[in-house]
């Protein structure tokens, strides 16, 4: 059993990358990749957030929106299965407004390192993207744990990795076109083709 | 009548939202490595994108600016969950290839983007325009970059075999990399050089 979530894990972290392989998360990916501080730090909040709302949505999933979900309810025949959407990024925006108020109190020092970061998750289609995939491959509870903590990992490890990138790449010289946005898609590029070298592996 | 043209057509190669103001960009290469599924989500982004701007647009002065982004959150995501249905009712295999991408519409930030940046700030017929055209200008880039990774990784355009295989009987040879996502980006990386080069004022120091 725990092999099953080991598995789980490993494979979200690296072979389904939801920045390299799955391009979720994308437009914060890009733009907050400058610098290798910043890049930790929305790492670790996409982690906690993550963490938190992939459960959350995964049993209001289970017990509220999916069909015949309200069985327990005394109404077996309700399916609310489209308002799944406005569930989800419901849930999402309240629990960063949540988590930035604990955090504001209980661990100041992390609220500002993470600053701006935090409201800019509400918009990360990494989280949403997660929940999405969490219901559509019907993940139980435990697993959508793991597969929460593991998809914000790998989406921390992508983009320190390419952070780190983009500060030694100051150094080199881009062709004037190319510069800025461009080179960084290239770049981003060969980064997906390193990590398509995971695909197939069987844990 | 020029000042809309020109909210029509600067968002299409001066501003354009993917390659200048680096706004949705994850759904712009996950969708692509077909010209249909491409066709489907432009036509689903520009809907929502025009419908959104214009109803913000219509509510912007009622609108208390602490609820505004979940008042614009909810907007975007009734507009999605209708265009999500009328793909499912209309086009069921392409919604199951797009799996979801379009439900990811939501926080496809050219929406969110340009209903802060512009829609609260205009009037509702230029809001609609504006969201208009920058959703032309995310169909040009996921037109190009659709067309390109079918028509070089299997040899066909929409489906139908344009280029005649090696393995039928044909002189072509498929390059199976621009069917993996990577080439998205390489493809988006030289369309923003080639624009670049075209347009220097957008080159920016990096």
């Amino acid at each position: 059993m725990l092999e099953h979530y080991l598995s789980l894990f490993i494979k979200s972290i690296f072979i389904e990358n939801m920045a390299l392989a799955f391009f979720l998360g994308m437009c914060t990916f890009l733009a907050v990749s400058k610098k290798v501080e910043t890049a930790v730090g929305l790492g670790l909040a996409v982690v906690v957030v993550q963490a938190i709302t992939m459960p959350v949505n995964n049993l209001l999933y289970r017990f509220v929106i999916a069909d015949g979900a309200l069985a327990w309810a005394g109404m077996p025949d309700v399916d609310l299965s489209f308002l799944g959407l406005i569930t989800y990024i419901g849930v999402i925006a309240a629990m960063v407004q949540i988590l930035e108020m604990a955090l504001d109190k209980f661990m100041p020092k992390l609220y500002h390192a993470l600053g701006i970061f935090l409201p800019l998750i509400t918009v990360n289609c990494a989280i949403l993207g997660g929940s999405l995939f969490m219901v559509e491959r019907n993940y139980n509870f435990p697993e959508s744990v793991v597969f929460g903590i593991g998809s914000g990992a790998g989406f921390a490890l992508a983009i320190i990795a390419l952070s780190g990138i983009r500060e030694k790449m100051k150094y080199s010289n881009v062709p004037k076109g190319l510069r800025g946005l461009g080179i960084t898609f290239i770049t981003v590029g060969l980064m997906a083709i390193a990590f398509m070298l995971f695909s197939g592996i069987q844990l | 009548m020029s000042k809309m043209k020109k909210i029509l057509t600067t968002p299409i190669f001066n501003e354009n939202p993917i390659a200048f103001q680096i706004l949705g960009i994850c759904s712009a290469l996950a969708v692509t490595s077909k010209l249909e599924t491409s066709i489907v989500m432009s036509l689903a982004v520009t809907f929502v994108l025009a419908f959104s701007n214009l109803s913000v647009s219509l509510i912007r002065k009622h609108i208390p600016s602490s609820i505004r982004i979940i008042v614009e959150m909810t907007i975007i995501a009734s507009l999605v969950i209708i265009a999500d249905q009328i793909i499912k009712a209309f086009a069921y295999n392409i919604s199951k290839q797009l799996s979801v991408y379009v439900g990811l519409i939501i926080t496809n930030c050219i929406i969110m983007g340009r209903a802060e940046a512009f829609a609260l700030k205009n009037p509702p017929l230029a809001s609609f325009i504006d969201g208009i055209g920058n959703g032309l200008g995310y169909t040009v880039i996921l037109l190009t970059v659709g067309f390109f990774r079918e028509l070089v990784g299997s040899g066909k355009l929409l489906g139908f075999q344009v280029l005649p295989i090696y393995t039928e009987g044909g002189w072509y040879v498929p390059n199976g990399l621009f069917l993996l996502p990577p080439s998205a980006f390489f493809l988006i990386g030289l369309i923003v050089w080639a624009l670049r080069t075209w347009k220097p004022e957008q080159v920016q120091e990096d």
